[in-house]
């Protein structure tokens, strides 16, 4: 990539996405390898998701990335029947959280679970999702 | 640490659409918070404005409001912090007035939400959370408080009934509050009614009865020094503890989803300062933009011990006549939520009640009163104490 080339790999997250450029642009090109990322601090050991390039502890900017991988429990969902500008399309969807323990995890059930069939605690793993408009994201599945 | 009151309140009709401009909107209650105050323009030393900018079309909104207003070449501030942007205000202004920089300082909130579709606004509240890594998959505000009531009903065994029961609550005092914009009774039967919108699902499991209304309004606070207060005030109500915290935007930073922890620690920090308790407090209003939400707070505030908010409604608690009065006024359920208004709005119900002129809406004696703003989903937690003494 050329110096005058802006690196917008972040555009590509999500139904649609409001950030273009950031440091953990690296986080993109995981997800179209399948792997859906977090950053270790590797100064302090602290982890992080969402990624961020930068610790807030030790403020070291020494990242390595980690794959999320095994079980997590839902924390919690909610199915929206109702969508803002740009996700309509996407109706019905179901957000959710997961809790790894050491992180947590923001992001939606995947589309063919429905939400009678989940509950508070019930354990998902994560996988890298491409969406009908070609853009990526990331959803929950049953353990 | 020098006394502080709020010496006069103004608040405009909360409406679904404001014929006029934001200038014109925030004159309303600025003419009615300085008659109140029985001062002028020349009388106010700075002004702080508040509002969520998304919403404005004009930049930098508080220069052509204090130009409007009669208030240059006063210094003029804007602040925002969502939908708690004028308590941040009212602390602000606390602070400005206590330390001697100011001795008079007008708090003026508003929005006027109308200018754009409610999908928009949604679209807006939703980038209220992390634009990088929330809000790509379609978050807005009934959402994220939904993931909090899904969890706070797995954790205590809350229902749907008494989510219900808070709005049921709401409206029998949005009835008889002329600024709201919701004005009809509400029964539980309409959340089980199919053919009834109020039971039309949003976000699981918040249903449109569950939800506040989007609102164009404006409110405006008089803080004053002392000295200032006892000069021009017959009844200064006087600011006891402001308590204020912030929590990660991020759900994921979260320790919790069955409360809000920016909230407790601001109630902690308002009552320390104010020397009280949650038993102390005599009349409340908190921030029910939905219906969990009111739950929520009744826990943070330490009116109920975790878990307890829904024996507080089921016992009807928190009616005019119980235990602890909260959101008397209707709430942001029945007023509506003009974001950077709402703030303003509660201080302003709470000052009144204090100085016994709350009219049909009026608890018995109340000597202290709190009131509680959150601003986005748990991001921004304000507690303000208010005293007649």
């Amino acid at each position: 990539m050329s110096k005058k080339q802006e690196d917008v790999r972040f555009a590509k997250f999500g139904t649609v996405s409001f950030t273009k450029t950031t440091k953990v642009n690296d986080f993109i090109d995981y997800l179209e390898n399948g792997k859906v990322m977090y950053t270790h601090c590797k100064a302090c050991n602290a982890d992080f998701f969402p990624p961020r390039a930068d610790c807030c502890g030790c403020l070291s900017s020494t990242m390595e990335w980690k794959e999320v991988t095994g079980k997590g429990k839902l924390v919690s969902y909610s199915q929206l029947t109702f969508a803002p500008v740009g996700f309509e399309g996407d109706i019905p969807y179901t957000i959710a959280m997961v809790d790894y323990g050491d992180y947590q995890v923001f992001g939606r059930l995947d589309s063919g679970l429905t939400p009678e069939t989940v509950s508070v605690g019930t354990e998902m793993t994560t996988r890298v999702n491409t969406l009908p408009n070609g853009q990526l994201n990331y959803v929950f599945q049953k353990a | 640490m020098k006394k502080v009151a709020i010496i006069g309140v103004g608040q405009s009709a909360f409406v679904r659409k404001y014929p006029g401009s934001i200038r014109e909107l925030a004159f309303e209650g600025f003419k009615e918070a300085v008659t109140d105050a029985g001062i002028t323009a020349k009388d106010i030393d700075a002004s702080v404005f508040c509002s969520a900018p998304e919403y404005d079309k004009q930049r930098s909104p508080s220069a052509v409001i204090a130009e409007y207003l009669g208030l240059n070449p006063q210094p003029t501030f804007y602040v925002e912090s969502l939908c708690s942007s004028s308590s941040t205000g009212l602390k602000l202004a606390y602070s400005m007035v206590a330390s001697g920089a100011h001795d008079v300082v007008a708090v003026i909130g508003l929005q006027k939400m109308s200018e754009i579709s409610s999908a928009e606004s949604q679209e807006r509240m939703g980038r209220g959370a992390d634009i990088q890594w929330e809000s790509p998959f379609g978050t807005m505000m009934p959402a994220y408080y939904a993931m909090h009531a899904q969890a706070h009903m797995a954790k205590y065994g809350t229902t749907l009934e008494d989510l219900a029961a808070v709005r049921v609550k709401a409206a029998t005092y949005g009835q008889i509050n002329d600024r709201a914009v919701y004005r009809k009774a509400v029964t539980p039967e309409m959340f089980t009614n199919p053919e009834d919108m109020m039971s039309n699902l949003v976000s699981s499991p918040l249903r449109v009865g569950d939800c506040c209304a989007n609102a164009d309004g404006t409110s405006c606070l008089i803080v004053a020094s002392e000295e200032k207060a006892k000069l021009f005030s017959k009844k200064p109500v006087w600011i006891l503890g402001v308590g204020a915290a912030s929590a990660s935007v991020n759900l994921t930073g979260r320790d919790k989803l069955y409360g809000l922890k920016a909230a407790e620690q601001a109630a902690q920090a308002a009552y320390k300062m104010a020397g009280v308790g949650p038993k102390d407090i005599d009349v409340a209003e908190v921030h029910d933009c939905f219906t969990i939400a009111e739950l929520l707070a009744y826990e943070a505030l330490g009116f109920a011990e975790p878990g307890g908010a829904k024996d507080l409604i089921r016992g009807k608690e928190t009616y005019k006549e119980g235990s602890i009065p909260v959101n008397v006024d209707g709430g942001l359920l029945s007023k509506g939520h003009p974001i950077g208004a709402t703030g303003g709005s509660q201080v302003r119900t709470i000052v009144l009640q204090l100085r016994g002129e709350a009219g049909d809406m009026q608890v018995k004696d109340p000597q202290i009163g709190l009131v509680h703003n959150i601003g986005g989903v748990g991001i921004y937690g304000n507690v303000t104490i208010l005293g007649n003494q």
